[in-house]
């Protein structure tokens, strides 16, 4: 009896491992072969009408990002989707997430440990008096319609797209840091690897295939809103067109960002 | 954090930098680069003195302070270099520059003033070049050859041409050393973003520092080397150099504390973020540094050693601490407006702080062989140009 189990057990060990062998080659070619260009059309469109454009600019488009402070739960996803994309190094932010703190003395606390990377899981200890209020507040490039990044760039490396967009010709940039000082809302770093400056680009890529920003796709509340206002149907142009507290930062310095913030606070820097 | 309910909103400060402003990306690099145009820009200014507005007394300096200013612009742009991620693509600056950034600007009129005076120094020296290159050999000749531009003619007509083309120069020298520094402080007095740097008052200050720092430098330089050389000391130009610096340096050390001052009577929001740099992580290199010892001990100092009748060994000797202390304390100035100036997150609700590597590639070891290459370029200009008039083979044939 022992003996017959026990040969039922060995042929099935000889069975798994055939199988788990065969999988993992098989796993490892999917790995090894290359699965060729992503078929975009496979992948619904999220932005209406992306697919329709072939020429070097879009055309006929005005985009906006939109942040609601009021929604955001500060789980850092926005976070981790942006490192995933963009391989961003370590100490080096693209996008991150500021957790405000206002005790009942109306002492304001901010905070951004890792960039908000981790998430907020614990509330903070340190504070004297009991707390009043509490949000979290994502930033990213405002892509200005008056970029100081561009008007201090010495070789026009970075510069403005006819749609809008502040990008970096990182081909062209030398890496004098000029960029990082003039940018009022520090979005711009400078790569440790590349050795050119880098920053938020609002996933244009991603944009003309007809994507949403890898942060906006992964937002669990829709804190992170991106679309087109010249799309009257699109969700940031019903925001911006219908009473909200909004506004954006540090408006007294006129570079007029397209980054708008639904719920923003007087303390948000 | 006052306890005041209400009152406490804007000005509660929780230390929170921006996660980017931890790097200070403009490091030791950046404060060599204004610190070595100053230099140059005030050594000219020095040479000018004598070349434009003819003060005698000043003629013994008058042509070393220009072979010291390009030693010294000659290494202007290896901080720069050193400290861009790109340094192979820096000419792009001048090929293909954006007419709209204030650094675009620095190739040109770099360049444009490194043309006046190089042209300014040969000819000036000219007829001292001719008469060299009949005594020399080999490959000296030749380097003669080329400096004199091929023409051996020191005739009366041409050496009066040659005066023209000089007096000239310096005179358009002397705007071009004030644009290229008071450029180089627009570069960051043009940064909106910072509100250290964002004031109109940077490029005057900047100016008034590097005249200050020139000057410092060719008392301090002028007094090693003859003595060095054994060769005497002309008093005269060493207390006509001393009240010029005591001057300048009135009017640079004013309006360094104008400018603080403004910020702090006006006490804008900005003034809680400056406030606390220039008293946290700034104290012991701007208070106690640049304030205390190397302004206010150089500022009564050089006022002394301008209206006290001392004797010659005291103005030598103390002449030459006083200017040593004096390019200490532009050094530091550089230091606290270019590193503190990005210690102040834009947050403006902390700040970081920085402590520059001893090795690193914009280390304090770069930083220093960055600062002795000019002078052992000096040296080996001291071999081709004569820095004094008395060892100039055509000294009384003309005025230098």
């Amino acid at each position: 009896m022992m003996k017959a189990i026990e040969q039922e057990i060995s042929q099935d060990r000889r069975r798994f491992i055939k199988k788990v062998l065969g999988g993992s080659i098989a796993g490892s070619l999917l790995l090894v072969i290359p699965a060729g260009a992503m078929d975009f059309d496979k992948i619904p469109e999220q932005i209406p009408g992306m697919r329709k454009q072939d020429g070097p600019f879009i055309e006929g488009k005005k985009f906006a990002f939109i942040v609601d402070i009021t929604r955001c739960i500060g789980c850092g996803s926005c976070c981790v989707a942006d490192k995933n994309e963009y391989n961003v190094p370590d100490g080096n932010y693209r996008t991150w997430v500021e957790r405000y703190i206002i005790d009942d003395h109306d002492n304001v606390f901010v905070d951004s440990p890792n960039g908000g990377l981790d998430g907020y899981q614990e509330p903070r200890q340190d504070l004297p008096y009991p707390v009043r209020d509490t949000f979290f507040v994502p930033k990213l490039c405002n892509m200005c319609e008056h970029p100081s990044c561009v008007q201090v760039c010495p070789v026009g490396a970075t510069f403005q797209t006819r749609d809008g967009f502040v990008l970096i010709d990182y081909e062209r940039c030398v890496g004098c840091g000029y960029c990082v000082q003039a940018c009022p809302y520090s979005v711009r770093f400078i790569h440790p690897e590349t050795r050119t400056a880098d920053k938020c680009t609002w996933c244009y890529h991603r944009v003309r295939k007809g994507l949403l920003p890898a942060c906006v796709n992964v937002c669990p509340v829709q804190a992170r809103k991106f679309g087109d206002l010249n799309d009257h149907e699109s969700e940031v142009y019903k925001i911006l067109h219908q009473p909200h507290v909004i506004s954006v930062l540090k408006p007294d310095m006129g570079n007029k960002p397209s980054l708008h913030y639904v719920g923003l606070r007087r303390e948000v820097v | 954090m006052s306890p005041e309910h209400g009152a406490a909103v804007t000005t509660a400060l929780t230390n929170y930098v921006f996660p980017n402003d931890l790097h200070v990306h403009w490091s030791l690099m950046i404060v060599l680069y204004p610190y070595i145009t100053g230099i140059v820009a005030g050594a000219f200014i020095v040479s000018s003195l004598y070349h434009v507005f003819h003060i005698q007394s000043l003629k013994p300096v008058s042509r070393y302070a220009l072979v010291f200013a390009l030693a010294f612009l000659a290494f202007a742009t290896a901080p720069l270099l050193n400290h861009l991620g790109h340094p192979e693509r820096a000419m792009n600056m001048m090929l293909t520059p954006s007419p709209t950034s204030a650094m675009a600007g620095f190739g040109y009129i770099y360049s444009a003033y490194a043309i006046v005076l190089i042209l300014e120094i040969l000819f000036i020296y000219r007829p001292t070049l001719v008469a060299l290159k009949q005594q020399a050999r080999g490959g000296m000749k030749l380097l003669y050859t080329i400096l004199t531009m091929g023409s051996d003619n020191v005739s009366k007509e041409a050496l009066e041409i040659d005066h023209k083309i000089t007096a000239f120069l310096a005179g358009i020298g002397i705007p071009m050393a004030c644009t290229l520094h008071g450029y180089v402080g627009f570069i960051f007095g043009g940064v909106k973003a910072n509100p250290m740097w964002a004031t109109p008052l940077m490029p005057v200050i900047f100016l008034l520092s590097a005249s200050v720092s020139g000057i410092a430098g060719i008392i301090l330089s002028y007094v090693i080397i003859r003595e060095k050389q054994g060769k005497p000391l002309d008093m005269n130009c060493i207390r006509t150099l001393i009240k010029f610096l005591w001057g300048c340096f009135i009017l640079d050390f004013v309006f360094e504390m104008l400018e603080l001052f403004s910020h702090a009577y006006m006490a804008t929001h900005h003034w809680e973020a400056l406030r606390d740099l220039y008293w946290g992580p700034l104290f012991w290199t701007f208070w106690v540094a640049q304030v205390g010892i190397f302004s206010v001990i150089p500022f009564i100092a050089l006022g002394i050693l301008s209206l006290v009748k001392l004797s010659d060994k005291t103005v030598k000797i103390w002449g030459s601490v006083i200017s040593a202390m004096i390019l200490i304390q532009v050094l530091l100035m550089r230091w606290n407006v270019v590193i503190g100036g990005q210690l102040m997150s834009k947050s403006e609700r902390g700040h970081a702080v920085f402590h520059p590597g001893f090795f690193t590639k914009e280390g304090i070891v770069p930083s220093i062989i960055i600062m002795i290459l000019p002078i052992v370029f000096l040296y080996l200009l001291s071999k081709v140009f004569p820095f004094w008039l008395e060892d100039d083979p055509t000294v009384g044939r003309q005025s230098a």
